[in-house]
């Protein structure tokens, strides 16, 4: 992005929204799928200047079945655990192109999208390459909490406590019984430019912090909470206030981290009991009160954290300022 | 006229790319393919190479990278060998399946275990079927050569398909031999700028990589194999072509003093010139014999094969790898299959030798030559014989 219009973009308002979709109608998501919703504001925000990378999961499934393609952008999967690197591939040919004059110069954004199995999981050796050589893409992580295309088996980024496939509840286990990686974190140690934890819920956050990464030079990441009405066991019609209620219970909460300043977006008042959020979703049923106050307690612990994060990167950046 | 150097064939192989004008290149290092691609980074560090140089974490990238680049229009290379081919294992069939032309040298070496970094086939015969083009060197002129064929062949419009380029670990990576440079002009009238069908634009976006349902799939991977098969006629005109403007000759069968031959050994790689030495002691004493070298693997040259040693009695065919659980080795597996329909066929018998960098000296031929003739006469066909292997 031009400093100018850097300047000039305050923030999607709600009337400004494009019209255009660019990842359009027709794909074969299920009722009520977050990671469709939060793909459609991806496109919206990022335009139609771009390159899509993406890897082997629920999105891609859901809009490539040949001879037909949800996509109106150019859009290419090779596999599961290498969206970050085919995007790096993608990025060093324009830039050589270009320079080489085989190629008009102009800005061609691109962009990688995976799952969170494709992210967490195995991908996450491609994604920190791809970080730390610095190539100049957005890597948007579609985190539906486990591995929903296959059949709901559990991945590293499926919440403590949650029943998949492959985490069931039993007598003998409560279902997941690790916590949830933390990828944006693993990000944010990359220091690269940017970071952003989003959620389609709040849709104009979203697409402003998509809008800043893409525009960002460097490496950007950012990390989508897609509540997933099949795999979470709740209504399709619940989609929206799930993801409202991860983000006010402190569960999942919004932020981001520009050149290492923490700046935290959601939840900015009291947090709800997470037993609201919990008692939505089949996935927890089984949960104890026991458990749910573990969760609670984890949750308050996360939210400190981050809030001191805030505040210390804040301090240090001033700090910096005037040494 | 063409200056002949002396030079380490990884140097020559990374000139060749250089004057292949590569956009971009992404390696990660293994012995023995580092100096290539060391050389590479070196060439795009002093600015004598303009592309990208891609440090990558890991081979799988390395090729993902690839993939990407390709796609996006941009000539691409990369190198690698044994464990690092064995890890692109994934996506070595996607490139080939999505018809994008990279063009990667292997410096063939044995696979894990125990872990060994000398010389043997065993990498590429595990991606025998990955759908690329396959050629073999067998020295370091001719991987300075067919470094500018494959780049050819791939990216012709009637191929569009990765090629890999075979030399031997260490015994071509690593040696210093006589090599013919060739000009920057003709290399230019050789090898035009890279004019992909489609690539990843916003211009006009396509969907590359989509779900193949089984309505689809069947015909998707059919195309691959047709592709592959009609390419070695684009191969063979490469190899014409290479001719007219550089003066050396290849061809996907290379014969060597079979005309009269008797018994004739099958090789591929650079112990086709120790073959060589031993076709020419043997002839000395009066033996009928001759040697059959393959320099195309894939597409197989079955018409080409068949020419060459329709006349003989005897094949002994040298491998350098085990195809584990069949008693055979992949060559010679080959050529069995290749010559089962064939009325008048010679005996086939097969040998593995020289695994993981194990020399093999002109006396294993010696030796391959007894055990063929005694096996042709009792008509046996014990399949494979392992040479050189202590029992004790």
């Amino acid at each position: 992005m031009m400093p100018a219009e850097e300047k000039a973009f305050k923030g999607l308002k709600a009337r400004e929204l494009p019209k255009e979709e660019l990842f359009t109608q027709g794909h074969r998501a299920c009722q009520g799928c977050g990671g469709a919703l939060a793909l459609r504001l991806v496109m919206k925000a990022v335009g139609n200047r771009v390159i899509v990378a993406n890897a082997t999961g629920c999105m891609e499934i859901i809009s490539s079945a040949f001879p037909q393609t949800a996509w109106e952008v150019p859009w290419i999967h090779v596999a599961f655990e290498n969206a970050a690197a085919v995007a790096s591939g993608i990025e060093s040919a324009l830039k050589a192109l270009m320079r080489k004059g085989r190629l008009k110069k102009e800005k061609i954004f691109v962009l990688a999208i995976a799952g969170d199995g494709g992210t967490a999981d195995i991908g996450l050796q491609a994604l920190s390459g791809a970080l730390e050589r610095g190539h100049d893409f957005v890597y948007v992580c579609i985190d539906n909490e486990a591995y929903m295309n296959t059949g709901i088996q559990r991945s590293s980024s499926t919440p403590f406590g949650a029943r998949t496939t492959t985490s069931p509840a039993g007598k003998k286990s409560i279902g997941q019984v690790t916590w949830k990686k933390n990828v944006a974190e693993i990000a944010m140690a990359h220091h690269i430019p940017y970071v952003a934890t989003v959620c389609p819920t709040y849709y104009q956050d979203m697409m402003n912090k998509v809008k800043k990464a893409i525009t960002t030079p460097g490496p950007a990441y950012i990390h989508c909470l897609a509540p997933c009405p099949t795999g979470w066991r709740c209504s399709p019609n619940l989609t929206i206030e799930v993801g409202r209620l991860a983000v006010e219970t402190g569960v999942f909460p919004l932020y981001e981290v520009t050149n290492g300043e923490c700046k935290i977006n959601y939840p900015h008042r009291r947090l709800k009991p997470v037993r609201e959020y919990l008692q939505l979703q089949g996935r927890f049923r089984h949960l104890t009160d026991k458990y749910i106050e573990i969760i609670q307690e984890r949750v308050k612990e996360e939210i400190a954290k981050l809030q001191a994060l805030e505040k210390f990167s804040s301090f240090y950046k001033n700090a910096l300022a005037n040494f | 006229m063409p200056k002949r150097v002396g030079m380490e064939v990884s140097i020559g192989i990374a000139e060749a790319v250089k004057l292949c004008d590569v956009d971009v290149i992404s390696a990660y290092p293994i012995t023995p393919q580092t100096h290539i691609v060391e050389h590479l980074s070196e060439l795009v560090a002093n600015g004598e190479l303009d592309a990208e140089f891609i440090p990558v974490e890991s081979e799988h990238t390395a090729i993902s990278v690839g993939a990407g680049a390709s796609a996006t229009g941009a000539r691409v290379y990369t190198a690698t060998s044994s464990q690092g081919l064995a890890l692109m294992h994934e996506i070595l069939f996607i490139v080939s399946s999505m018809r994008l032309p990279i063009v990667m040298t292997v410096a063939n070496r044995a696979l894990s275990a125990p872990i060994n970094i000398w010389n043997d086939h065993s990498d590429i015969m595990a991606e025998r079927d990955i759908g690329w083009i396959q050629t073999f060197a067998i020295n370091g002129q001719e991987a300075y050569d067919l470094t500018f064929h494959a780049f050819r062949v791939a990216e012709d419009e009637k191929v569009q398909l990765p090629v890999v380029v075979n030399i031997d670990g260490f015994t071509l990576s690593h040696v210093i031999e006589p090599i013919e440079l060739v000009e920057k002009e003709l290399v230019d009238k050789y090898l035009p700028p890279r004019k992909p069908i489609l690539t990843l634009h916003p211009d006009n976006p396509v969907t590359m990589g989509p779900v193949g349902i089984p309505e689809v799939y069947t015909e998707a991977r059919k195309q691959l194999e047709v592709a592959l098969m009609d390419s070695k006629e684009v191969v063979v005109k490469a190899w014409q072509e290479f001719k007219k403007i550089f003066g050396r000759e290849y061809h996907p069968i290379e014969t060597y003093k079979t005309k009269d031959a008797e018994l004739i050994f099958v090789t591929m790689g650079s112990i086709t010139e120790t073959a060589m030495l031993a076709v020419d002691k043997l002839r000395e004493k009066g033996e009928k014999v001759g040697l059959v070298y393959i320099r195309l693997w894939r597409p197989f040259p079955h018409e080409e094969f068949y020419n060459a040693i329709k006349k003989a009695k005897i094949l002994a065919v040298l491998d350098r790898a085990i195809s584990y659980g069949t008693n055979s080795g992949p060559v010679y597996t080959e050529i069995r299959s290749s010559l089962f329909d064939k009325k008048k066929k010679p005996y086939v018998q097969g040998f593995v030798a020289g695994l993981g960098g194990r020399d093999i000296p002109t006396e294993r031929f010696f030796e391959m030559i007894e055990i063929a003739r005694s096996a042709a006469e009792k008509g046996e066909c014990p399949q494979y014989i392992h040479l050189d292997v202590k029992e004790d």
